[in-house]
């Protein structure tokens, strides 16, 4: 793990662009951001979105974040806690955060532990449905030591400590400002939840819920020259194009923020001159799904679980490596993606340290390939209709993603490929808000997986994979007892994997930890229970005056605006 | 008339209820989460904390009766405290909006203004174009005028505003940089030079809008007039030595008004409702965003309030078209 002090990083930033040097706070004017979803709230804790999480992150900050590499950046504290500077302790169960001197609230009152506390006993309240409670999973105690420290204990040795605190989704709140909005009563603290006090770099000066946020810079801030911006105007609202427009041609706005849209219309946009488009890999990987148990439609509700037992060829890898040799995920990417895609044949493309290389040969189609392998196989079409049997089944699948135009794409090509290998699919999509809304009594949400196969996006926030990969334990089967909760969606399960969920669990050295990962990853691709496509990254837009810019998909997108500055 | 106006208001409470239900029932029961489109990261359980926390999993008809007691009582002791100043809202909950968790009413006060402003305007603006190409087209029936503003009209009708918009700001925005693309709703009106600004910005909207309200109040007004033009008291008048001014703009318009009064009379609450699309196309953060984005994250104390406004001025203005229609017609009594 590298270690870097924010002077540093500010020094790093300041040498890439001389001219900034003379800059102080404020000399940049003014900033216009567009996220086409409009902030609800700026209380990350009580929305879960990425447009929320994002707007609070110029005001509310964490002890650490993470810039655009994934590497831990210390934010509020003054360096990162390891084993080796005494920060985490031997046996893995607690760490010990410093405050960084002389850091104090937009208020000008100072940050204490008693603050970090707080908001420990703000997002674990019972009754507060706080949407980032699972930073503080596992999280005994937050108490303080001496008058500058705070510890956080947790109940069981977590090699992975950087949990609470760190990054834009569990920033520090100011206990003074929300001591009365505890549980139940959190949404009556209006005023706080739309103009919370911060650490950071601006301070909002009008909250509208849905539409615009105005900010200016903190006067209290801990960086006398910065932020370099003095005020900020955060519109939210319209739609991804009409927000690449107002960057790229219009140029009313100076960052626009994920621009999903037809590849081929952003790069004519860009060719214009007036911005750039940027882009951030995390570990979004677009990924199918192949369901290991049988989703006929006769067996009722039993469908999809264990009791209806193994999935009448899906099971059979050859199977699924021939559909996932047949694909070309360079020109899926190329069509769907652009800037914002890479093709990827792994489940957990990044960090580095955990990106595996041994499943690379899928980057390349190869139909002939899978052809070969199917009839190598004996899994042949016997009675001349154009499609396989398997054991006198046929090779028909229910392949169903959410409603979208790039899916749909997606979609229609590969039903083209694997019509080529003698497997047919039939095409469903289905609205993103039940497909992802996870109602109980749906027959049609992602974790119920009533067809064969099933597309769609997943990743983790922040940089570990271990409780990621913990997904695809063999308990995590979603199923009727758990109102159909579960993360391993395919219904995969393997002893050996589950050993190895444990021995990462145990495992503190990194490298070790990165081997680990990188094996978990190859015996679920491997098992060709999940096919990845393509590893899916951010995509904006800044107008070419605007420098500075780092863009992270690790934390918020924003995270080190208090650099940003308009180009001399 | 007084008798009549009370009787169709007592009226009303029981098809207000009903239709409070109806709504109630239509939001709850549709597919919606409102933890949906929050990113995948988000486990389940905290999912369902989330869910608990906002009393999605009460029984439906404890949260129908929760938010109508909220609705017809609460709300408008808040209402009056907010206007008067005077203390007699109650302590407690008020209806409180999924995404921002903030009380509905206020976002709803909130994006009045700007839905006044803009969808307002291009009423005005629509009724002002609608009048004399209503007229002249049925006077000058079949010339070119006629036909001209025909063709016009079918277009502004049929085209729908997620068209015209983009297409309006294709041109004047982007190619020809005249006007902004994105509405700033922060923006005051302080002297000469920021109504400058504010009429740029709103320019857009409010021909997008203007265009459609014209073309449909035009042709109800030229079919009317059309109607009036081939009577006998036409003749009469015409008889009578009266000129063409007074025959067409006084006798004719007069009597061609009063099916016209009431289609723009029962279109008013379609102005508080704000014009959902254009509001989008835009960015003007009105009452029509409010609902779609509302719609879009499964809001349903936001839908069913919003809603439920609508309904009210729905049923108002039908009773106010009713009326007026009394007054201009005196042929119909309701008493």
């Amino acid at each position: 793990m590298k270690k870097r002090y924010s002077l540093l990083l500010g020094a790093a930033a300041l040498a890439l662009a001389p001219a900034a040097a003379m800059a102080e706070r404020g000399s940049s004017g003014h900033l216009n951001i567009i996220y086409w979803q409009a902030p609800s709230t700026l209380n990350p804790y009580l929305s879960g979105g990425t447009k929320e999480v994002e707007s609070a992150s110029l005001i509310l900050e964490s002890m650490a974040r993470f810039d655009q590499d994934g590497n831990m950046v210390p934010w509020l504290a003054s360096e990162i806690p390891t084993i080796e500077n005494g920060g985490v302790s031997e046996d893995l169960t607690s760490i010990t955060w410093t405050i960084g001197d002389g850091i104090t609230w937009s208020d000008g009152t100072p940050l204490t532990p008693a603050d970090f506390i707080f908001t420990w006993q703000y997002c674990t309240h019972p009754e507060g449905g706080c949407a980032q409670a699972s930073s503080y999973d596992g999280v005994t105690n937050v108490e303080a030591v001496g008058d500058n420290q705070v510890r956080v204990t947790f109940g069981a040795p977590t090699p992975f400590p950087y949990t609470a605190f760190v990054g834009s989704e569990s920033p520090v709140i100011q206990a003074a400002q929300f001591a009365d909005c505890l549980g139940a009563r959190a949404p009556e603290c209006t005023d706080a939840n739309f103009g919370p006090i911060g650490t950071g770099p601006f301070v909002v000066d009008e909250f509208r819920p849905n539409d615009v946020i105005e900010m200016s810079a903190n006067p209290n801030f801990r960086f006398p020259d910065r932020p370099y911006f003095a005020t900020v105007t955060f519109k939210g609202g319209g739609d991804a194009t009409a927000a690449a427009r107002s960057v790229c041609e219009t140029g009313e706005f100076d960052y626009a923020w994920n621009l999903q849209i037809d590849p081929t219309i952003l790069a004519q946009m860009e060719a214009q001159g007036r911005c750039n488009v940027v882009t951030a890999f995390g570990t979004s990987v677009e990924r199918l799904h192949l369901n290991q148990t049988n989703p006929d439609p006769a067996l009722g509700d039993i469908r999809s679980t264990a009791e209806a037992g193994p999935h009448p060829f899906l099971t059979d890898p050859i199977v699924g490596q021939a559909m996932s040799m047949a694909i070309d995920r360079a020109l899926i990417t190329e069509i769907g993606y652009g800037a914002g895609g890479q093709p990827t044949c792994n489940v957990l493309p990044a960090p580095e340290l955990y990106a595996s290389t041994a499943n690379d040969a899928c980057l390349v189609q190869d139909i002939p390939g899978a052809i070969a392998l199917l009839d190598g196989a004996g899994i042949v079409d016997t009675d001349g209709d154009g499609i396989r049997e398997y054991n006198g089944i046929p090779l028909r699948v229910l392949y169903q993603t959410s409603t979208n135009a790039v899916r749909q794409d997606t979609q229609a090509l590969i039903k083209q490929w694997w019509a080529e290998i003698g497997i047919d699919a039939e095409l469903r999509n289905i609205d993103a808000s039940v497909f992802f809304g996870g109602d109980p009594a749906s027959p049609d949400t992602f974790q119920k997986f009533y067809a064969d196969i099933e597309m769609y996006t997943n990743n983790f926030a922040g940089v570990d994979p271990q409780a990621y990969m913990a997904n695809w334990a063999c308990d995590e089967w979603p199923g009727p007892d758990t109102q159909w909760q579960g993360s391993n969606i395919q219904r995969f399960c393997m002893e050996e994997y589950d050993a190895l969920i444990e021995e990462l669990a145990g495992t503190a050295d990194l490298q070790e930890r990165g081997r680990i990962a990188r094996e978990m990853n190859d015996m679920l691709v491997q098992s060709y229970s999940i096919i990845p496509l393509v590893h899916r990254g951010g995509v904006s837009a800044h107008a070419v005056t605007l420098e500075g810019i780092l863009m992270s998909d690790w934390d918020s997108e924003l995270w080190n605006i208090m650099d940003w500055r308009r180009a001399q | 008339m007084l008798t009549y106006t009370i009787r169709r208001l007592i009226l009303a409470i029981p098809t207000l209820l009903f239709i409070s239900f109806i709504i109630f029932l239509i939001v709850k029961l549709s597919p919606s989460d409102p933890t949906a489109g929050l990113p995948l990261t988000i486990p389940p359980e905290v999912r369902e904390q989330i869910r608990e926390s906002l009393g999605v999993n009460d029984p439906v008809l404890v949260q129908y009766f929760k938010w109508l007691k909220l609705m017809v009582w609460d709300e408008p002791l808040h209402l009056i405290e907010n206007a008067t100043g005077w203390q007699v809202a109650p302590e407690g909950p008020r209806i409180i909006s999924y995404q921002t968790r903030s009380p509905v009413m206020e976002l709803i006060i909130q994006r009045l203004p700007q839905t006044l402003w803009v969808v307002g305007t291009s009423y005005i603006v629509g009724i002002l174009i609608a009048l004399p190409l209503g007229i002249i087209s049925a006077y000058r029936q079949y010339s070119v005028f006629d036909q001209v503003g025909t063709f016009i009209s079918m277009v502004g009708f049929s085209v729908p505003t997620f068209f015209t918009g983009v297409l309006f700001i294709v041109i004047f925005a982007v190619n020809l940089g005249w006007f902004p693309s994105v509405y700033d709703t922060t923006h005051e009106v302080t002297d000469w030079d920021s109504f400058v600004v504010q009429l740029k910005q709103i320019i857009m909207p409010v021909m997008v809008l203007g265009l459609y309200n014209a073309s449909q109040i035009s042709r109800y007004l030229r079919a009317s007039m059309l109607d009036n033009l081939n009577q006998d008291y036409v003749r009469t008048a015409r008889a009578k030595g009266l000129n063409e001014r007074v025959v067409v703009l006084v006798h004719v318009l007069k009597n061609s008004m009063i099916p016209v009064v009431t289609v723009i009379a029962l279109n008013v609450p379609a102005v508080f409702g704000g014009a959902i699309i254009t509001e989008q196309v835009f960015k003007v953060n009105g009452i029509g965003q409010l609902l779609i984005i509302a719609i879009q994250s499964g809001d349903v104390p936001v839908v069913q309030t919003v809603s439920f406004i609508f309904a009210v001025l729905i049923v108002l203005f039908s009773l106010i078209a009713d009326l007026l229609y009394g007054v201009l017609d005196p042929r119909i009594r309701y008493d």
